[in-house]
This record gives C-alpha cells, structure tokens and sequence, in this order.
C-alpha cells in the first residue's frame, strides 16, 4: 500500500475505535434507561410514542413474549412492504411510472428489507418508484437494524439478570434504538453525504445529450429471448444510435446513511455504493465504511459494560478486527498481485477491474471486507471482478456467519453463541462445567448457539446443492464452470446470513433464485434471532456463579485466539470443499 | 489400611478383551447403538459402503472392488473399536459387580416379630424381607439386608463391601448403626430394622450402578453430544453438498468423474467427530470406576461432575485437617519452676491416663526430658470426672493434678494455697490463643506450670490446600472448637475460612449461604445429624461407617471412610470433563488433515490443479482416501487407554490450564493426523 492508502486505513481504524467507547457508552445508557446527550430533545418524544401506542414502558417481557412482539412486528412491516411493490404502480411519488413488481420478486425483496438482507434482484433506479424507496425500503432499513440491535441487548441482558425471567421490553428496546441511536447518526451523516454530492430531491429523472454520441450493435431477439441467426448463423443485430442519456435523481442521501448505518447494504442505484450519486468522494467513502462498522463495533463495549466486564467486550472487539484485518491482507495482496491472464499478455499492473479508480485498491478493498464482514452488503466494488483468492475473502467473511463486527446487533448475538460454544469446549478441558459471564452454559445454551451459528450453514450447503440440480438455476449463471459455482455459493451465503451483497454475474430474478432466496433470508435471519432470544430467557433465570482462579477468563488473550481459532475452523470445515470446487479451482486454473 | 476389592490391572486383560469382544458385536445392534447417534450414523455409512462393495462385485460400481471393500471393512472397524471402547470400559466393572454378587449368595434371615432377643423367629429368604421387617442377625452369620441396629452391638466384617478386612463395630443408637447387606456379623448378636427393599439395597445399588446398567446420561454429557451430532449433521450436508457440486463442475470441465458414494461417504466418516463420540461412553464409565478403585462409590455420574465443579469444600477439621488427637507439644512452667520439674510433675499426673492425649504427655517427658517412670504401686488413681474435671494420681501424700486452669486454680484454693502464680494467666492465654489446649499441672499446694496441648495438623495438607487454592477451590474447615483455637488450627493448615463451634443446623445454614452466592459445595459427613446439610451440598459424600440417613442423604459414599478422599473425587471429576474436552479438539482438529488428504484425492480428476492441495505428497488418491479411513479407524483404540484413564492431572490455574491442553490436544490433533495419514501412506504403498 502506498502512504496515502496506509493514513486513510490507519485514520479510518483510529476514528472507528476513538469512537467504541463513547458510543458503546452511549448505547448502553440508552438501554438501561438512563439519560443521555439527546434525553433533553428525545424524552418527550418518546413518552408520546409510548402513549399514542399504548406501550407501558416498565412492563418486562419473558423471552417468548419478547420473540412473537418481534416476529408479529417483523411479519406486519414485512406484509405493508410487500403491499407496497405490489401496489407500486397506483401509488404516489413515481414520476417514471414504474409498474407492480411481480409477486415472486416483490415477495423476494419484501423478505430481503424485512430481513436487514437487502438483497436486490431489481435495479433500483429502473424498478423502484420514490414511494418504495421512501416508505418500503427506507422504514425498513430503520425498523430491521434496530430489531437485530434489541436482540443483542436481550442476550446481554440475559447474561446479566440473575434468577430474572424476563429480559425486557420489545416495544422499548425498538423505540429507543430508533429514536437515540438510528435516527440521529443518519441524520448527520445524511447531511454530511450532501455535501460530498449525494444527491437528495424528488425530481423526475433527468434527460441529457451526450457530447459525444455513440453506438453499438445490438442482437436482436425472438419471443423466447434468443438470438435470431440469419442464414449463416450469425447473429441479426440492428445498430443502435445514442445521443443522450437518463440520468435517475431521487433522494439518495437519506437513505444512503441508514443503509451503511444500520448494515442494510440496499442501494439505491443497482450500481450501489460505486455509483457517484451514492458515494461520490474517497471522504465519502471512508465515512461510509466507518458508518458501516460503528455499530457493530460500539455494541461490543455496550456488552461490556452492561456485562460489567469491559475487558471480555474489547475482547470481543480484537477477535473481530484481527479476522478483518486478516481478510483485508489477503484482499489487498491478491488484487495487487493482478490477473495472471492479463500478466500473462505482458501487462504488469494490479487488479482494478470493477473498482473505482476515484476509492483507489485500498478504498475498495476496505470497503469489500467491512461491507462482507458485517452483513452490510453495500458495495463500492463488483466483488465478481475481484481475483479468485480476493474473492474468497468478501465470501468467506460472509460464510464466517457474520460476526466480524456483524450486523448491527446480529454480529453480537451471533458472535456471543460462537463465545458460548469456544466457551464449552474450553470449559471442559480445563475440567469444569463451562461458564461464561457467570452463567453455566448447559443442553438449552448448545442447542440455541449451534441454532445461531449453524443456520446459516446449513441453509447454505442444501441450497447450493439443489442449485446444481436444477437446470434453470445453473442456467442463471453468466460464467460457468468454477466462477460460476462461486457465484451461486455467493448468493446464497449473501441470502442465508442476510448480507445481500451480490458476486454478481448471477441473474438471481428468477422464480428459483426469488423463492429460495426469500426461504434462506427468513429462517437465516429469525431461526437465530428466536434461538437467540430463548437462549437470553434461558441464561437470565439462572443464578450467578463468582469467578474464581478455576475459572476460565474469557476476556484474556488466549481465550481471544481459542474463539478466533473456532470461527475460523467451524467455517473452514463447512466450506473448505465447496470452496474448493469454486475459487480455489478458479485460482489454480487461471495461475497454472 | 484397606485392603482394595482387586481391580483387573490392564484395560486390556486377556480374559478381558474376550468378554468385550463378544460384547461389541452385540452393541452393534442398531437398537442398542442409537444412544450413540453420531456412531449409529457412522453404522449406517458402513452398511452404505457393504452395498457398493457388493456392486463393486457384481460390477455395477465402476470402482475396484479392493478400494470398496477396504474402505468397508475400516469403516465397520471403526464402528466396532467405539463399542469394544465402552465394552471395555464396562467389563471392568462387570468383573467387580460380579465378585461383588458372589459374596451375596441367597442368605436366610431370621424373622422376628418384637425387638426382643428371646422371642420366636420365623425363617425367611433374604429377598422376601421389606422395609420395617426386623432380625436377628448372630454370630457368624450374614447380614440379609441394609438396616440400622436397634438393640445389641457386635463386631461386623465388612470386607464384602469396602475391602476392608478389620472388623468394625455396630451398635444400637448413635452414628454407628447402619449396617449393609451381604456383611457378616463375628461376634454377639444383634436385631437389625431392615431399611430397604428387596432390588433396592445398597448392594444392589453398587452392583448396577458399577455395571454402568443404570448409568444416565449427565447434563454436561449430553450438551457435548448436541455439539457432536449438530457438527455431524453439518458435515453430512457437506458430504451431500459435494455430490451435486461435483456433477456440476464435470459438466463444465468436460472431464473427470462425479464423486463416488464411497468416496463420499468415507469422507464423512472421517470428518464425524467420530474420535470423541466413540470414546465418550467409555469416559464416564471409566471415571466411575476410577472411583471405585479408591473404594469410593458415586451413586450417579452426575455427582462427580458436579464434583469437578466444586468451589468450596466444607472439611471436618478432626479427621481431615488434623490427626483428631491433641498432642502434648511442650511444657511450659511458671511461678519460678524449672522445666525438668514440671515435666516431672505432668509425667505422675498423666501416668495412669489411657486417654491419646495423656499418653501424649508420657511420651513427651520421655523423648525430650529423658523421664521414665514406671506405675507406682501405692500410687491412687484419680479419674477424670465430670465435677472436678481434673486427674491424676495421689502418691506418698503428694497430689498430682492436671486440668484446666480455671479447675486447678479452684482445686488449689480448695486446699487452702492462696498462692496462684502471677504469670499463669498469661502463659495459659498465650497458649490458647496460638490455637492449642493449656492443661495446668499442679503438684500438692503448687501449680508448677502448664502443658501446651496441640491439634497437629496433617503433614503436607497446607500444600493440598494450596492447589486446590490455585485451582479456584476454597476450603473450610468446620470444627466445633473454640473460635480461637479454630482461628489458630485454619491458620496453620492455610485453609480459607472455616465455622467455628459448628453445629449441624450451621453447617446446613453456611451450605446454603454459599450456594445462594452461586458456589458449588462439597462436604463429607457420617453422622444423622449431617444428613439435612448432606442432602443441601451439591456433592455429599458419606463415610461409609455412618448412619443410614446420611448414607442415603449422599450421592457419594466413600468405603474406606477417609475424609480426605472428597480430594480424589474432585480431580476424578475434573479429568472426566477434561478428558472430554481434550478429545474433542483432538476430534476435530484432526479434520483439517483429512480434508487435506481426501479433497484432491477426491476432486483431482475434475481440476487436476488441484493437486496442490495433496500436501502430504499422498501416492494416488485411492491411498489417500483409505489412508485417512485407517487412520480414523485406528486412532480409537489407540486412543482407549487415555480415555480409560482420563487426562492427566494436575492443579493449576485455568488460563495455564488451557493453553497446555490447547498446545497438546489441538496444535497436537492437527499435527498428529498429518503424520499418521502419510505414514499408513507409505505401508499401504509398501503393500499394494
């Protein structure tokens, strides 16, 4: 890395964890209640949201009241939204006139937003009216991030109550992570991205000339959507003239910053974050990258303290940011290293196919791995393009389960069942019933991490493996062979672990992709956030056991490289042969 | 000392392994083995291979049929090394409960009516005796069932039982009434309240539970195994994953060949944390009879982990931390007399004591003042008594008195000497409080000086205390001394805390307390007055000399009767979990080298380039493939003595703890398979 790209990472990882604490902080008082910065603004505000919805603040809720206020809130926003694509065509604020989505796809992408997946099997800017963007997509982003933060808070506060039966108020916990922390970040960072260029207006899109006209030759197609051939067998094509462009308007800025803010990843562009309207200047995107892990980043010092132990959070928060920093090493090396096929043409130059050159490798590469690592999914970079090994790297970061910072909230919770797990196994060999924070971990906790951790997985393998077998879904993929693997290995570990980045290179609008793709984002999503919720219940009416020299600190390094050890491993194990036939198979073939 | 029941030396005794052979065919039986499903999974993967093979055979399978048939041989291995490795386990408590049943060849007992000696008897079976029944049990003849005495006393062998071979004796009334079935009383006779029902006694308790027959599942066992069937149900999926994934990309490479069922598999087998599911049965069964071996009966698997998580332990001082007997340690003289004069005077008060602490006194004047003295023939004898608390002798007009201060200095006054030395108060006070009993001696009108009487602490129990102390485990020592004395002996023993003057309802209310501040609590008792606070500890071991409601209140009961042994079953419940856990990152860590073995084997004939990946240099991909199988296979039993005799032990703190197991089960799983895949690489080359 030249100097330049050294200061923006370095600057970039000295902000984001300058910030842990006061934010960590911050979010932990909002949670316990206590007053805040914002109370003075806020308080008000709140009680009136309490009152016009009937919600009694001080009411506890046990973990299966907690998980069905959560579902049933989930499942209503997700019906309006898929009411919403439905309806696009006699709704307001559509000045393209866009028409309904089909159901397959507006079912699709009402899971995908529900889900904080974001996946996108429509251009934005040529399928979504501002109505879906404004009130589908964007409450979305809002309302799914701050449901994967009070999962999180739950588990913690399950860990912390003794001899407790309830772990809190849904309602509240989803105000106040609304209200305190959501709302006001994307509103300064909204701001801030205007005056980088990200456009904010409800105009028509607009229609401009070309300076230079262009044209190409297009093939022309019959009904069924294949190539017409003459006589000769080649191709009929007309020739296309372009004098002027559309260029697509609408208000980005406010839903740009809760969509890295809150890990969405949704663009609003199809080119997403790349695209100049959305991320037009290297400040913008580091600003976008450090909205990307903040939360994540912070609610681990949030766990800390309410967890009375900051050391056990900031270990949490080394585990993630040396698996990152390691993904970020191979990336930027593979990229660097170039295409050998291009090498081999006797160009000598990095990899920048796909990249922005105004990002930079470095930018690019930044933003590929935080993006990946969390379940963000906005990208800056067509991760198709990236080299095979770099590649692997934004897919295995996803395949990890997400808990490399993670999702807002889901990184935590996810990150706490692999804890439990490393902590049963470490518990056992130094012979004692294992404990974590002092809570016994017993049948329930297993059940419920290996629920959070494995789901992803699982859905994973079953659903690359009925890929391969049915013929539409292989016909989707524009490369096949092992690239072509990887991309539909990509899809669907984006879907399961509710990431919704795209390798790209996949025509994932179709029925198959829609469908399966809607199955793999619910139950990765609320499998783990139910088992979450349980294990919460579970932990917080069991009684506290003082730590002693027996037992195992979890908050010290070699507990650190033991969890570190067994995401890697867990990951490595499930994945190694399908990564095999897909980037690790690219790679040889294209270096040998 | 005990004599201990004898237990087979080797796991793998001749006589033996003939049993557990038999028996690991008949485990095979699929009803039996699906309380092991991750081995039942592996069964059925066996039977998969046994059909390829066949097709193999007839040629309806492509692959050579030494490949299938090899690979379906090492599977059912596998297989049979996990039952043979809990046969084994088991058959060696089988051979005791065994010599165990001979010792209770169907006895008669004879029947009373009334508690009364002479009254009419009716003669019954032992197995028709009930709860309530009462018997006369006389000299040599066997006890017919668990009760308690309630008249006579009389001297009973034990031995069936414990090992023990000196007889003990049971009495009527007080701690020492409990007698067992299949125990033979020696001499005189006693009438026995039979306290259990036939099947239910304590024989037949020991009997099955040392045939691992009614052993269940521990919590903690089963949380392991939902970690193990949930990663078998993962790698299950990436083995079905692999077959659609490699039809696909022969598709599109235009050559090579999907993977095979055997291949897959073989594979999966491999990759089933088969090491641990095979050996995890064995590991608990073989605690048990760890325990056993140190004569200690855990009444349930339970009860030893629980064990292993004890942080405070409640400790009788007498017994455990001391030698129970005060010792005479010094004399200390006052009023201006010498040492040798006061030595003199406490020998001739002592002389005609029986009580250990008296004799303590003759033998200290002895060794450290070279005083000897034979009983004086006129010399009349004062016996310590409940009014005067004092004794001694009366010889040639003078009296030698010993006793506590505040008696001697009532006697002396008694006698009309005013005089009480000045520095007697300080000296007795210096005494008690350093922990110790001040006995005052006086000779006639004078008081001469006072005998330093001490507690001794065991050799080397400060340096248990501290281990366990490193391992987080805090002691307490419970006494009915004085607190002073008691703050003294916890002192010098090192132990954390301890109760003082403790009376039964004490110990129950500190029980409690601890447990309320989430510590587990070990303690031993003997007495029926333990018995609610044995009932409240998480870990309750009972000397196997006490009552029947403390027996019965345990879940452990200790047959050599030795307080220290709550020790030994700490660690005993400590290496079980350790064991586990080691086996388990062994387990898995072994997986990466084999999928480093198998993967290019398995794939190279679609992307050739994947060759790289055969690190190991392995000679062709079938070599690879059964070189992994094998080595899979032949780490279990390879593996059996350590899981028999658990992972060694030793008391430190658990971050060291850890990062040795670390070290050698999981940077050691992933290094051994490396090694041991290539090595049978080499034999299966040798040989093919």
């Amino acid at each position: 890395m030249n100097t330049y790209e050294w200061l923006q990472t370095i600057l970039l990882f000295f902000v984001l964890l300058t910030l842990v604490k006061p934010l960590g902080d911050y979010m932990a008082r909002v949670f316990q209640g206590e007053r805040t910065l914002l109370s003075p603004v806020l308080d008000t505000c709140e009680r009136l949201i309490y009152r016009i919805s009937g919600v009694n603040k001080d009411e506890e809720m046990g973990w299966e009241r907690y998980a069905w206020a959560l579902l049933l809130f989930n499942l209503v926003c997700g019906v309006a939204l898929f009411a919403i694509l439905l309806l696009q065509g006699v709704l307001p604020l559509n000045p393209q006139n866009y028409p309904a989505f089909s159901w397959h796809l507006a079912l699709n992408t009402a899971v995908s937003f529900m889900t904080n997946t974001n996946w996108q099997n429509y251009g934005g800017e040529s399928t979504a009216s501002y109505f879906t963007q404004m009130f589908g997509f964007a409450v979305h982003n809002f309302a799914s991030a701050a449901t994967g933060i009070v999962v999180a808070i739950a588990l913690i506060r399950g860990f912390v109550r003794r001899r407790g039966s309830t772990i809190g108020n849904f309602w509240v916990d989803l105000t106040r992570s609304t209200l305190y922390i959501l709302l006001p970040v994307s509103l300064v960072f909204a701001v801030f991205l205007v005056s980088q260029g990200v456009i904010q207006n409800l105009n028509p899109y607009r229609t401009v000339p070309l300076v230079q006209g262009t044209s190409y030759d297009k093939p022309r197609l019959d009904d069924r959507g294949n190539t017409l051939k003459d006589s000769k067998g080649n191709p009929v094509t007309e020739n296309i003239q372009v004098k002027e462009v559309q260029i697509p308007m609408g208000p980005v800025a406010s839903q740009e910053a809760i969509k890295e803010l809150g890990t969405n990843g949704g663009g609003f562009f199809n080119a997403n974050s790349a695209h100049p309207y959305e991320n037009p200047t290297p400040l913008s995107n580091m600003a976008e990258i450090f909205l990307i892990l903040l939360i994540s980043g912070s609610l681990t010092h949030t766990f800390g303290l309410m967890a009375g132990n900051t050391r056990q959070g900031w270990a949490l928060l080394a585990v993630m940011l040396a698996i990152l920093v390691l993904a970020m090493g191979i990336l930027y090396w593979a990229e660097s290293s170039g295409n050998p096929l291009v090498t081999r043409l006797g160009v000598q130059s990095i990899n920048m196919e796909g990249k922005e050159v105004r990002f930079g490798l470095a930018g690019s590469s930044l933003f590929a791995v935080s993006t990946t690592g969390t379940s963000c999914g906005a990208v800056n970079t067509m991760h198709d393009s990236l080299t095979p090994i770099g590649g692997m790297m934004p897919l295995s970061l996803i395949l990890l389960s997400e808990v490399i910072f993670g999702g807002v909230g889901t990184g935590l919770y996810t990150m706490l069942a692999f804890v439990v797990i490393a902590v049963f196994v470490a518990g056992l060999m130094i012979g004692r019933t294992p404990e974590f924070l002092g809570k016994k971990i017993e049948v329930t906790e297993m059940w419920m991490s290996i629920v959070t951790v494995l789901t992803s997985g699982i859905l994973i393998l079953i659903f690359s493996a009925v890929a391969m077998l049915v013929p539409s879904a292989v016909a989707s993929m524009n490369n096949p062979g092992a690239h072509g693997l990887s991309e539909v290995l990509y899809a669907f570990a984006s879907m399961s672990n509710n990431n919704g980045s795209a390798f790209a290179g996949l025509n994932g609008n179709t029925v198959f992709y829609n469908i399966a793709g809607a199955v793999c984002m619910f139950i990765g999503r609320f499998a783990p956030i139910v088992a979450s919720l349980a294990m919460a219940g579970n932990l917080a009416e069991k009684k506290y056991i003082p730590p002693s020299l027996g037992t195992l600190p979890a908050d010290k390094a070699p507990f650190a490289l033991w969890l570190t050890l067994v995401i890697l491993i867990v990951g490595a194990l499930t994945f190694f042969p399908a990564l095999a036939l897909g980037p690790i198979a690219e790679h040889l073939q294209m270096a040998s | 000392m005990s004599k201990h029941i004898q237990p087979p030396q080797s796991a793998f005794d001749a006589e033996l392994m003939k049993g557990a052979l038999l028996d690991s065919l008949k485990k095979l039986d699929p009803r039996t083995l699906w309380r092991n499903p991750v081995m039942l999974c592996v069964e059925i993967a066996s039977g998969i291979t046994l059909v390829t093979f066949i097709m193999s055979l007839t040629g309806a399978n492509t692959e050579p049929a030494w490949f299938t048939g090899t690979v379906s041989f090492w599977l059912w291995l596998t297989v049979i090394f996990s039952t043979m490795a809990s046969a084994l386990a088991e058959g060696r408590g089988k051979a005791r409960a065994a010599s165990l049943r001979k010792s209770r060849t169907d006895v008669t007992a004879k029947l009373l009516a009334k508690p009364e000696f002479n009254s009419a008897f009716t003669t019954v079976g032992a197995s028709q005796l009930h709860k309530g029944d009462l018997i006369l049990v006389e000299a040599n003849e066997m006890i017919a069932g668990d009760g308690d005495v309630v008249a006579g006393a009389a001297l009973v062998n034990e031995s069936a039982v414990t090992g023990e071979s000196a007889p003990v004796i049971r009495e009527s009334g007080g701690d020492r009434s409990a007698v067992t079935g299949g125990t033979t009383v020696i001499s005189s006779s006693i009438i026995v309240k039979i306290t259990a029902n036939p099947g239910e006694t304590f024989l037949d308790k020991m009997i099955g539970l040392i045939e691992g027959a009614k052993r269940r599942k521990t919590p903690n066992e089963i949380a392991l195994e939902v970690l193990l069937i949930a990663l078998t149900l993962v790698f299950l999926l990436v083995c079905a994953n692999i077959s659609p994934l490699s039809i696909y990309s022969v598709k599109v490479a235009g050559h090579g060949t999907p993977v095979s069922l055997t291949i897959l598999v073989a594979l999966f087998v491999c990759l089933a944390p088969t090491t641990i599911a095979a050996l995890l049965p064995a590991i608990g069964i073989a605690g048990m009879d760890r325990l056993f071996q140190k004569n200690v009966i855990a009444l349930s698997g339970r009860a030893i982990e629980a064990a292993g998580d004890v942080n405070v332990l409640l400790l009788d001082k007498t017994g455990t931390i001391t030698h129970g007997n005060r010792q005479a340690v010094a004399f200390v003289p006052v009023g201006g007399h010498s040492e040798q004069e006061l030595a003199d005077a406490a020998l001739m008060s002592s002389i005609a004591d029986e009580t250990p602490e008296g004799r303590s006194v003759v033998v200290l004047a002895k060794e450290k003042y070279g005083l000897t003295r034979e009983m004086p023939k006129e010399a009349e004898v004062v016996e310590f008594s409940a009014d005067t608390r004092l004794s001694g002798i009366n010889l040639s007009g003078n009296q030698y008195r010993k006793g506590a201060s505040d008696s001697i200095i009532a006697f002396v006054k008694k006698l009309g000497c005013a005089a009480i030395p000045s520095d007697l108060a300080d000296v007795v006070d210096r005494i008690a409080r350093g922990g110790a009993t001040p006995l005052v001696v006086s000779k006639g009108c004078e008081i001469l000086g006072v005998i330093n009487l001490k507690d001794i602490v065991k050799a080397g129990i400060q340096e248990r205390f501290l281990q366990l102390r490193s391992m987080g485990i805090k002691t307490v020592m419970i006494t009915g001394d004085n607190p002073l004395t008691a703050a003294a002996i916890a002192a010098e023993a090192q132990v954390d805390d301890f109760l003082a003057q403790a009376k039964p309802e004490e110990k129950l209310r500190l029980i409690k307390e601890y447990q309320e501040q989430g510590y587990m609590v070990a303690m031993t008792g003997d007495g029926t007055n333990d018995a609610p606070a044995l009932a409240q500890a998480d870990v309750a071991v009972a000397m196997n000399t006490g009552t029947q409601p403390a027996r019965e209140a345990a879940n452990i009961i200790d047959l050599d009767s030795n307080p220290t042994k709550l020790l030994d079953i700490v660690e005993v419940g400590k290496q079980i979990l350790m064991t586990r856990g080691n086996l388990t990152t062994f387990s898995i860590s072994n997986d990466i080298a084999k999928y480093f073995a198998i993967i290019p084997a398995m794939m190279l004939s679609i992307y050739p380039q994947l060759g790289v990946l055969n690190v190991m240099h392995l000679a062709s991909p079938f070599s690879a493939i059964l070189s992994a199988v094998v080595f899979n296979a032949i780490i279990i039993p390879m593996l059996v003595p350590l899981a028999l005799k658990g992972t060694r032990f030793r008391p430190r703190p658990a971050e060291k703890l850890l990062i040795h197991n670390l070290l050698i089960y999981g940077v050691g799983g992933i290094i051994a398979p490396f090694v041991g895949i290539k090595v049978i690489d080499l034999v299966i080359g040798m040989v093919v």
